[in-house]
Formats: C-alpha cells, structure tokens, sequence
C-alpha cells in the first residue's frame, strides 16, 4: 500500500504563465509557487514583470496562457478584480490611498465595513467588538495614539502603515504590498519592515522591493525576477552571490 | 562647470531626493549609478527644472539656474537626453534635428555638419520618419539634437538601456570624443556598469534618493559595487 502523502499547501500558484502586450512579452513562461503563511520578497531590474504578475494575480489583466491558481484549487484566471479581492487577496499600491478628510480611527473603520452595502455602511453603528477589532488593527501598525488625527495630517509612513492597516481590516488571506518602503525615512523603513515580519504567518504576503536594506531586513526567500519570469530564488545570500542576478543588476550585455 | 548643492525633492511627504549634492567638472565625464527607483533621473529632473525642488541649488558655472524655466536651462547650456530618447516620431531625423537648431536659433551649416560626422548612420537616414529608427539609431539621433543646442553639459539618462552591443560601443566611443574636444562636459545616469567603468572619469552611487559613494571611476571597487548596484 502506498502512503498517502499530504501534498504542500501552496497559497499561490503560478505555472508556465504567459502575457504578450503589443508584441512585448511582459510574462515569459512564469513559474512561482509560495506556502500559506509565508512572507515572500520579489525583487528585479524595471521592467522584470513585476507589476504585471500582481495584475495578473489581482485579475487586473488576464494571462495569455497558464495557471494561476489560489489555495487548493481557486482558479483565478476565470475570476474578475472584485470576485478575487472578496477571496481575501488585498492588494496594496506603491502610493497611499487613504481617505484624508477621515480620522484613522474611520479609515479602519470604513474598511471593516467594506464588504457591506452603502446603506448600513452610512448607518451602522461601532459596535464594542469592532471598536476592539479597530485598536487590535491600530496597535499592529502603530497608530493607535492617532486615531482621532485626520489621515490627510499623517507623515508619508504612517499613511502607508494605515493602509496596510485597512487592507489587514479586510483580513485577507494574501497581501500583495509594492513597494513599501519607497519615500519613507530610514526610521519608518525600519518600523514597516518590523509590521512586516510581525505579520508574517498570520497572513501570506508578497512583497515587491528595490531598497535592498529594507529587502535584507524583511528577506525570507527572495524571488527575482527578470524579463518577465523567475531568474533565480532563495535567500538574500544565494540570490546576491548568483552570477546570473549579478549581470542582471549590473547591465551586462551578452556580446554577440 | 555643474554643480548641484544639498538638492531635495518631495513628493506628497514621500522623500524622493535627500540632500543631493554633485559635480560635474568641465572637461568630465561623471557617471551617476545606482539601482532602479533611487533617485538617478529624478535628480536630472531637478538639474532641467523639471522636478520641483523643496531645497538646494543647480549652477552652471557661476550662474543660478536655480529659479530658471527648463527652456531656458536649456539655453543656458545643459543638453538633456532623456530615457526613452524622446525623439519625435513624425518627423524626419533632419526635422528632429532641425528642431535643436531653430530652437537655438543656430544659422550656420558647422555644427550640424559635425553631427553628421559624430553619428554617419544619421546622414543615410535623413529623410526616415524617426519613429521608424533602430534604438540605436534613435539613441544616436537624440544625442546629436542635443548636441545642436551647443551645450556645455550634455546629460544622458541611460544611453545603453535596450541598444545592441556593437551600437553601446560607438555611442561610448563617441561621448569620450565629445568630451575629449574639451567644450563639453558630461553627466551620463547609466546602470551598465562595464559601460561607466569604460568612458566615465568620476563616479556617484545614489541610494534611496541620497548619495552614498563617488570618487574617480577607479577607485570603483568590488565592494561598492556589492554594497549599492547588485542586489
């Protein structure tokens, strides 16, 4: 008899992922595979695919060809951007998009309220169970001694920690951040790559990075991406002694 | 010849430029490097006017060009080639070329008669529509208008990105031609760094919108390199 192996729970799955935009091939054959729970750091030159992939995950675009597949069996190439959202995929863009004229506390607040209707959203009262959850949120990204300040009076960092915030309001089961740390002081750096690992295990989350500091700090396994498919993986130390990144990073041209 | 004084830039609080100081000294070749995303043409934006600065100054020589419309820091003396070259696809190469010259309101047959030299491919292909140029000869027909406008500091935001090698080579041969002619200086922003190893004099590494490293393109090291341009 043979034993039955419990297969690998990946979060994520990509396999043999294809998209041509006007003749330029942005996804070339993408393979990437990541487990539940893991905290995973994409890095790669302009132009490696990056974006692309996130929009192909989000449904924002739809691949030409491949599988893109979420949990068990979740096909995600047949789901459109709100369906894949309400699957618990929250996405987070490079600028914060937060809601300036509202005081943090309702930012978190609109945010727990985001799969309702308009009606109960405008009328439903703060219940203590989500005033509980709002602070619980707070606390996890450091802004609970701001919640009556208006977002809009917020430093760049901490809007970007509040919009993490309300992505995690969503509680989703994959989080896909780009580029968080752009712009923030080396402090703030420092503190969301700390929101970052705190995270980590609770949620599945996929971070794309340039700053290499912020990287080495957050770096579990690294993907990088190049030319639209995955040039090599592993952890910092792997993936910065290989040649194949080192030529990618520093220019190099094959001679003809 | 270029200097640029304790330059930074903001946007909406995300800090893109932290303090940029650098020079580019007359009969130079300075090459600007660093990783995607940490600032290189944002700070030749903020040199052209064309990135709003909250602090800092740009001079050519000794004047401030600090308060100056990007028109008119053109005519002052900085030649910019942007990324992505930015040619005009429906005219000619001549038309594109002539653009520099009415522009700079150059009558005189000498200077054209010189880029034509610089860059022989262009002189075929006079009469092509530029959208339907090689990169190459795109990259080529860029510098050469730029070069039209007479300009003290030409400024090159990564010549090589996506050009042939045997092309890299001619384009590299002919900036240290430029620059060797001892009219104009050079501010190259390039990733390729066998190319800067190759042409530039100086060097500056620009991490996370601040300047981290520089010096005379041979003390380039290893350990730079590892620290800032790989990952």
């Amino acid at each position: 008899m043979i034993a039955a192996t419990q297969p690998r729970q990946f979060i994520l799955m990509l396999e043999k992922v294809n998209k041509t935009f006007e003749g330029f091939k942005a996804i070339s054959n993408l393979t990437f595979y990541m487990d539940t729970g893991e905290l995973r750091t994409i890095i790669g030159p302009n132009g490696a695919g990056k974006s692309t992939m996130m929009d192909i995950i989000t449904g924002r675009t739809k691949p030409d060809s491949g599988k893109v597949e979420f949990g068990a069996d979740t096909d995600l190439t047949k789901l459109n951007e709100p369906a894949i959202n309400r699957l618990g995929i929250g996405r987070k863009f490079q600028t914060p998009s937060v809601y300036i004229d509202h005081t943090v506390f309702e930012n978190i607040w609109l945010s727990l309220q985001g799969r309702r209707g308009v009606w109960s959203s405008l009328f439903s009262r703060v219940t203590p169970e989500r005033r509980d959850r709002i602070y619980e949120i707070l606390k996890t990204v450091a802004l609970d001694s701001r919640a009556d300040t208006k977002a809009g009076a917020l430093s760049h960092g901490q809007k970007q920690w509040l919009e993490i915030g309300m992505l995690l309001a969503q509680n989703p089961k994959l989080l896909l951040v780009d580029e968080p740390a752009a712009g923030m002081t080396d402090e703030e750096t420092h503190k969301t790559g700390e929101l970052l690992l705190s995270l980590e295990g609770k949620h599945s989350i996929v971070v794309i990075e340039h700053d290499m500091t912020f990287v080495r700090q957050i770096a579990r396994k690294v993907t990088v991406l190049h030319q639209g498919t995955v040039l090599c993986e592993g952890t910092v130390d792997q993936v910065q002694d290989d040649e194949r990144v080192k030529e990618v990073y520093l220019g190099r041209k094959k001679k003809s | 010849m270029l200097t640029l004084s304790n330059i930074s830039v903001s946007y909406d609080g995300s800090l893109i430029l932290r303090d940029v100081s650098l020079e580019v000294p007359a009969n130079s070749l300075v090459c600007l490097m660093g990783r995607n995303g940490v600032g290189k043409t944002t700070t030749l934006k903020s040199i052209m006017g064309m990135a709003k600065t909250d602090a800092g100054s740009v001079k050519l020589g000794d004047a401030d060009l600090s308060s100056m419309r990007p028109d008119e820091r053109a005519r002052s003396g900085l030649g910019y080639v942007p990324q992505g070259r930015d040619i005009f696809p429906h005219l000619t190469v001549w038309e594109n070329l002539k653009v520099s010259l009415v522009v700079h309101g150059a009558k005189q047959k000498g200077p054209l008669e010189r880029v034509l030299e610089l860059f022989p491919v262009l002189k075929e292909m006079l009469q092509r529509k530029g959208g339907v140029l090689s990169g190459g000869q795109q990259q080529q027909l860029a510098i050469a208008r730029a070069l039209l406008t007479d300009p003290k500091i030409l400024i090159l935001d990564e010549p090589t990105e996506g050009i042939q090698p045997n092309i890299i080579d001619l384009i590299g041969d002919t900036l240290v031609k430029i620059k060797k002619e001892g009219k104009i200086s050079i501010l190259l922003v390039e990733q390729y760094l066998d190319f800067c190893l190759g042409v530039g004099d100086r060097f500056y590494i620009m991490d996370r919108g601040a300047i981290v490293a520089q010096g005379p393109i041979a003390e380039l090291n290893d350990e730079i390199v590892k620290k800032h341009l790989t990952v």
